[in-house]
This record gives C-alpha cells, structure tokens and sequence, in this order.
C-alpha cells in the first residue's frame, strides 16, 4: 500500500490506505477525528466540511492523493481550546439542535470569515448554502457568524 | 406549594446496588471522556451517594443528574435535568449530567417521541427532585436534632435558620443516602421556579462544537469491523440471488453473505417496523472498503408476494398479537394519485357525525369543496442509519441512535435467543431523528450481523440506503366541504381524508365541536412502502389541508381568517357540539389573539403576502403569521411570527431553537419536500435531488412567543411543525392569486 502523507491541524501524519479513498474516512476511521461527519457522500450537505489551506472543501469527495501538501485543519483542530471566536458566538447562540452538522457549518463559516471578515447577509446565505442543517438552526448560525466577526 | 405521593414512581427509587446483576451497567470507556463540561471545570468528589435513579451528589456538593431519554436535538438532556435540579434546589453550576443507558427498570418508558418527554417526566422528576432534597432535609434535621419543618434549601445548602446552623448538600449526602424514601414530599409552587423557565444552554455544547465522538456513527472499539447491507431497490421486491465473486476478492472485505433479520414464529415489538427482512451483507475493515464492494455485489431480486408477520398491537406489555400484511406489488406515485382519487369519492368509514349534515348540504345555497394532497416524505435525519452491536454466546450490547428501544427489544430477543436481560442498549446521541429512529430494526440487522461474524460490527447505511429503505411520511388526500345558507352564514362541513395506508383525520378536533352539522370520514388504501410517525404524525398533513380550507371559507364568507376561526372557537366555547372534543377552545383562541397581536396582523407591510394558521396537537396549541414576498417568481418567506401555548416553557431559550426549526423544516416541506415512486422504487436517493430547505431560503426573523401560564408541560418538538404549512399557502395565495391545494408548492409554482 502506498504511504499518503497529509498536514492535519498543524501536524503530520502518515497513512498507507488506498489514495483514492476521501478524506473524510481517512479522518474518521484511521486518525479517529470524528468530529468531521459523514451525512450524504457527494458533496451536497457540507456536514465533511474541513479547511484546505483557507478554502472549505467537501471532504466525502476529495481523494487523499489530491491533497499533496495542503494544509488540512478539522473542527479538532479549530482552535486548541475550543475558543475559536466562531466556537464561541456558536456557544453563546446556543446554536445546535441534534448538532450533526455543526462542525461541518463553523468549518465552512471559518473559511468565510478568512476571505470576509465583515460579511453581509447575502454574504452569509451564499457561502452557506451549501451546509444543510436537518434541524433548521439556520436563523442562528447566521446570528453567531455575525457575532464572530463582531468580536 | 404541591404535596405529592412518592409511590407514583416508586421504581425510580430503586439503587443501582439493589439491580446489579442486571448486567445494565454498562461500560463504554471510549465515550467517557465526553463529560458535558460547564464554564468552570467541576472538582471531581471523592464518593458518591445515590439518593435515586436521577441524582447521585458528591461529598463536594457536585451533583450528577440523569437524563432518562434519548436525545434527537430536542435538547431534553438539558431540560429534564433542569426539571431535577429546581426540585433538588441546586445550581445549574454544580450539576454535571449524564446520559442514562436503556434501563427502564430504573426509569420507566425511555422514549423520545410524541413531543412526550417532558410531558411524561414532569411529575416524576419532580417527584424524584423533591424526594431527594426531602432525604437531604431529613438528614439534616436528625444530626442537628431539630424538626426538619423548620430546614430550608438555597442553592445546595441546608440551612436552620434559629440556630444558624448550616451545611452544604454533600456534606449531608452519605447521611441521606440511607434515609428511607418518604411518603409524601412536597413540590414548589410554580411561581417559585428559579431553573424551570429560564435559559440553560445545551450541555452537550462544547463537545459538539469541538467535535467529541457523541454519536452512534462516532463509535470504536478494539477489533470492530464495519458492515453494510444492501436492500432490494423497491418495495415489492426482496432477495433472490448474489454473485459476490468480484466483492470477496476486494480490499478490505472480511466476508459477504446474506441475513434474515426475522425468523417464521418471531412476534414482532410494536412499532418494529421494517420494509424489508432479507438483506445481502458485506463486512469489512472500513466503510469506504466496504463501500466500494457493496457497489460490486451483483444481486438479483424478485417480487415478493403477499408477506404476513406477526407484531405486537400496542406499547402495553403483553398486548394481544396481531397478524398484519404487505400486499404484493410494485407501486408508483401516479397509480397512487389516481386510486386516492377514487376513495375521495366513495364514500369512507364515519367517525364522527353531529347534527344531521346531510340534510344541510342539500339545504345549502353554496357548497364549498376543494381536495388537498401531499406526497410521501423521507425523514432524512442528518446522520444516516447505524447501529454498533457486539453479540456474544450469552449477551447482546448494542450502542446507536434511538427513540424507542423499548420497541426492538423484544424482537432482539427472540432473534437472538437471549433473555432480555442479556441484552445491553446504550442511548447515544441521534443525529436527528423526526420520528424515523422510533424504529429501530437497524439494531436487529446490526445484532444478526454480529452474531454471525462473531465479531463487534458498527452497520452503517450510506445517505442512499437511509434515504430508499422505507419508513416514510405517508402520501394524503383531503377532500373538505362547507355548505353556506342564503345568508353565507356556514351551515355544515364535512372532512373526508384518507392516505397510503393510513388516514390522516382526528375524529374529535377542531373545526368539530364548533359546527352544528358536521362530518368526518376516513379511508385507506394499503400499501408495501413502510411509513411511519413523522414529526406530528398525520397531524402534519390535515393541519395543512384544514386550514388552508378554513382561509378560503373565510374568504367565500368575506371574513377576516383570523377572526372566523375565532368565532367558531367561541363557539366551541361557550356551546361546544359534542362532549368529546380533544382541544380547549379558550387556549387555542389564545394563541390566535396573541400571535394578532404580535404580528400587528393587520398592518401588512408593502410588498408582504401574510398567511396565518393555527393547530392544536400533542396537548399544545400554536398560531403562525408568515411574510412572504415574492423574488424573481420564487416564493421566500422572510418572517415568521409564532405564539405557542406549551403550558410551563421549562428551557425557554432550547424551546425557542426547536420552534424555529420546526417552522424552517415546515416551511421547507411544504414547498419542496417529495419523494415520489416509480415500480416500487422511490426516485430521489440523495441531496442532490431531494430538497430540503437551505440557509437562503430560511427566513430572516422567527419571533416566538408563548402564552405565560402555570399549565402543565405539553408538547413543544412537533406542535409548531403543522401550522407552518398552510400559513406559506395561505401567503402564496395573497402573493399569487392563485391557492394551493398540492404540496410541494414548487411544482404547482412551475406550472404557473
Ligand atoms: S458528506 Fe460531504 S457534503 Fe455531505
Ligand atoms: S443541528 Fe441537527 S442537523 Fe443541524
């Protein structure tokens, strides 16, 4: 099996899986970070959201060999103590429902705010539309991305 | 200030020392570090003391509270300990809350469904709440030798105010732990809660947003190996052969075979629901492994004939056996349109007649008659079916997302040949559930899946199984009719629904009760496509189609909606038709007034459409105003105004999350919810082609009000869900001219 080597939240980590296997099960199944969450497969719910460098990117469709030596950073890898200004204006509209999409959403809202760090509405509705939440704690992720470029 | 006998939940008292040896006690180390955190870390007791099945407090004066149910995002593991909590007089801050396993010996029926769980725990958390304080009061009193009357509780402590004697909950706990359980306690008075009413944030939130294992997806363990199955490719058919010679040889792949997840002489659970029971099966290392040799097993199906089974009648153990069916056949959604048609014009089983409604429809000057239909709806809960279980020669452990597991336990144990109390089922968080994890035959093909690998297995559906494996929200039809006299005054009316396979309409709710003459009937047309409880169950269609007909009545009798649906309230009020009428009419006319009030109903903002609806379920009543404007030909609604009558709101701030996505998730059914069928086969499998509502289309604002009394709890999850519906119709028809009489609403815009 070939070895795939992938920067993963600061750190480097070496895999021998199938290289055209998604990124999205190479998190969950060979590195244990769960937090990126499998919810349709095909790049239309946005909940294997992760960072490519600064882009947000589907991870249930990007094959590891496509990687190369982008940076990869995963809800774990957000912020180290959990305090990432999105983590916390998520925290402070008390956003989730089921929270399944969640990580999916703050990753996808990260990138946002790394290319608009004052987004208007129609800013917010387009970058997001891509997330699903089955719950419909939209209103809220909107209110807390606001929040988190307020701060 | 309530007195109340203990003994209503007695069993809830029981120690865990007393049931060890039930083998519930469950150890899942991985899942442990998961602790729901509060702001400040919480020192860790030495020891602790179990004063009940919900309450257990440390020597530090740390408390641990249970949640009892499971948790689908309707955040009942904050609010039923907060029930606990205000009980037990303590701070939000010193309690550390757990998920409790399945263990009804300990704490009774274990489900997440039916808006039911507050309403169902109130009085015995409550009651547990109290008691425990009681024992801590008790303790109290006998080691300063004064009367316990004269103890008071403030934030954890015990206090005696003559002497000045004071000590904290821990301090008494070992003591209080071996305090008989009183008789009778006392609960506080409504207008004394300090947690109940107010806003805690979801315990869990820290470990969702920063990505901790919580779900039954998330779950590992040493040696597990991931399966997955294949289901045939449409209702009708089942399994007839596989050739798994490219599969076997693939990467990854462990074994490949078939399973029957029942046998002849299994008695079903009821609500064990399940659309097909022979499944191909790959196991193997990892899910995309398996993934890929799933795609390359090539299995052949045929057509199944008639299949009988044998399923319990109701939730009561012990409830007689009935013999139910799946007819044969391969089914499509145009064959379905136009049988509905047809049983819209027979005539249907009566269920309730007041009055003589016949003789006023042929009395009548006009009649009014219009049908209403929606198609079927797939659950498509965030986080796809999945099940961890690990069978061994003498016991079952299983770990995954459910609602009822009450309701695949016994199926489990006759498939399994164990004793129930072999069989172990940890609750883990759902992502999502709707009603479709009220069915839980995915633990039942998990555990067979286990039992013959011999191995622990996690059974994983892709979005693709989820979204084409059955239990579905049934496809409707309503037909209503009201007669008007000469004077347009409304003489009679008359509800005639029915579905596939099962008729939506409730004999006794409003518009009965409020009209003379009236008529409902009821038909169904059965079916093999497996449907289920769907947030507010039938509830969710007729809710639609009622009061989308009660706009357009108001409308052919030149009133306004809001205050038509008021005058038969106040009918319904002061000269109710009929004694058995399910609703308070005084309570439902509350919301009405109040979400008039709220939305300054009739100040329409320039280039607004407003719709209003109202409905009444699961023991709540709820009145929804929505702004629609029209965008380039798309319907977008922008605001919704909502005013709820839930009884005591007992997390105000989660109770608001939830009904603002309910009214997301009805706004977005009803316009572009679908999942239509063709020879069996449902024809949408993934996002990609089933719609469900996005950010862009949510609306901007959702105010929620809720009518302030001392009423018990009732249902939040699933009330604010129906009325969303006919309010986007009622707008839609300001916007465009033109009703609705079809979900989803999108294909009737196209059409225009
Ligand atoms: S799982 Fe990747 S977008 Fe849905
Ligand atoms: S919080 Fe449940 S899907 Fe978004």
């Amino acid at each position: 099996m070939i070895a795939t080597k992938l920067n993963i939240n600061k750190k480097t980590h070496t895999v021998e899986v199938d290289p055209s296997t998604p990124l999205l099960w190479v998190l969950r199944e060979h590195l244990d970070l769960v937090g990126t969450k499998y919810g349709c497969g095909v790049a239309s719910c946005g909940a294997c959201t992760v960072l490519l460098d600064e882009t947000a990117v589907r991870s249930c469709s990007l094959p590891i060999s496509a990687i190369g030596d982008k940076a990869i950073t995963t809800i774990e890898g957000l912020s180290e103590n959990g305090d990432h200004p999105l983590q916390q204006a998520w925290e402070e509209h008390d956003v989730p429902q089921c929270g399944y999409c969640q990580a999916g959403q703050i990753m996808n809202a990260a990138a946002l705010l790394k290319s608009k760090p004052n987004p208007t509405d129609e800013d917010i509705d387009t970058a997001m539309t891509g997330n699903l939440c089955r719950c419909g704690t939209y209103l809220r992720i909107k209110a807390a991305i606001k929040t988190a470029a307020s701060y | 200030m309530t007195l109340i006998k203990t003994t209503v939940n007695r069993r809830s008292f029981l120690k865990a020392a007393l049931l060890a040896g039930g083998g519930m006690v469950l150890h899942f180390s991985w899942l442990a570090g998961c602790k729901p955190a509060g702001k400040k870390v919480l020192e860790m007791p030495e020891e602790w003391f179990e004063m009940n099945s919900y309450i257990k407090i440390g020597e530090n004066g740390v408390v641990t509270l249970f949640n009892p149910n499971p948790e689908f995002g309707q955040n009942v593991k904050t609010s039923l300990p907060m029930i606990l909590a205000e009980e037990l007089d303590i701070d939000w801050e010193q309690v550390i809350v757990e998920q409790a396993d399945f263990y009804p010996e300990r704490y009774g029926r274990q489900f997440t469904g039916g808006s039911q769980s507050v309403r169902q725990a109130w009085s015995p958390l409550r009651t547990a709440g109290a008691t425990a304080r009681q024992m801590l009061i008790l303790a109290a009193a006998g080691q300063w030798n004064v009367p316990a009357s004269e103890i008071t509780t403030e934030h954890g402590t015990l206090l005696h105010k003559s002497s000045g004697k004071k000590a904290g909950y821990g301090e008494m706990a070992s003591a209080a732990a071996k305090i008989p359980v009183p008789e009778e306690v006392k609960l506080k008075a409504v207008s004394d809660f300090k947690v109940v009413g107010s806003s805690k944030k979801n315990v869990e939130i820290k470990n969702i947003l920063s990505g901790k294992a919580l779900f039954g997806l998330d779950y590992k363990t040493e040696g597990m190996l991931i399966a997955m199955v294949v289901h045939p490719p449409a209702f009708g058919m089942r399994f007839k052969s596989m050739d798994d010679k490219v599969a076997k040889s693939m990467p990854g792949v462990k074994a490949i075979f078939t399973i029957d997840s029942l046998k002849e002489d299994i008695v079903q659970n009821f609500f064990d629901t399940t659309s097909f029971t022979k499944f191909a099966v790959v196991v193997g290392n990892t899910t995309w492994e398996v993934l890929q040799a799933k795609k390359a097993l090539k299995v052949e199906w045929e057509q199944e004939p008639e299949r009988t089974f044998k399923m319990g009648s109701s939730w009561t153990p012990g409830a007689e056996t009935i013999e139910a069916k799946y007819p044969s056949g391969l089914e499509s959604t145009e064959i379905h349109q136009a049988k509905m048609k047809e049983f819209s014009k027979k005539p249907g089983n009566i269920i309730r007649r007041d009055g003589d409604p016949e003789s006023a429809f042929r009395s009548a000057t006009k009649i009014l008659e219009r049908t209403y239909t929606a198609p079927f709806l797939a659950h498509n809960t965030m986080e796809p079916v999945n099940c961890f279980a690990h069978v061994t020669a003498d016991k079952a452990v299983l770990y995954g997302p459910i609602q009822a597991p009450e309701f695949v336990v016994g199926t489990l144990s006759q498939r399994l040949s164990l004793p129930k109390e072999k069989i172990e089922i940890k609750l883990a968080r759902m992502g999502g559930g709707f009603g479709r994890r009220a069915y839980g035959h995915h633990f039942i093909e998990a555990a067979v899946i286990s039992q013959q690998v011999k191995a622990p297995v996690k059974l994983v559906y892709t979005r693709e199984d989820e979204m084409t494996a059955g239990i579905y929200r049934p496809t409707y039809s309503a037909t209503y009719r009201a007669a008007l006299d000469k004077d347009n005054k409304l003489i009679a009316f008359h509800v005639k629904a029915g579905g596939i396979p099962e008729t939506p309409v409730h004999a006794d709710r409003f518009p009965a009760g409020a009209i003379d003459n009236y008529l409902a009937e009821g038909w169904q047309i059965p079916s093999n496509i497996t449907i289920g409880a769907f947030r507010a169950p039938r509830s969710n269609f007729i809710a639609s189609a009622e009061q989308s007909f009660l706009d357009e009545l108001a409308m052919e009798m030149g009133k306004d909606p809001i205050d038509f649906r008021l005058e038969l309230l106040e009918r319904a009020k002061t000269n109710p038709v009929g004694e058995k009428n399910d609703y308070d009419a005084a309570r439902y006319a509350g919301v009405l007034q109040l979400v008039r009030e709220k939305s300054k109903w009739k100040e329409t903002p320039q280039g607004v459409h407003r719709g209003v609806s109202a409905y009444f379920c699961h023991n709540s009543y709820v009145a929804e105003v929505v702004d629609l404007v029209m965008k380039n030909n798309a319907p977008k609604v922008e605001k919704v105004v909502a005013a709820i009558d839930c009884g005591v709101v007992v997390n105000k701030d989660g109770a608001i999350n939830m009904a603002e996505g309910a009214i997301i998730d009805g706004i977005g059914n009803a316009l572009y919810g679908e999942l239509p069928f063709k020879d069996g086969a449902p024809q949408k499998n993934n996002f990609t082609t089933y719609r469900l509502i996005r950010m862009n289309e949510a609306p901007k604002t959702i105010d929620v009000h809720f009518v302030k009394n001392e009423e018990d709890p009732t249902g939040m999850g699933e009330p604010p869900f129906p009325p969303a519906f006919a309010a986007v119709a009622n707008a839609l028809y300001r916007a465009t001219g033109k009703r609705f009489y079809n979900q989803p609403f999108i294909n009737e815009l196209k059409s225009t």
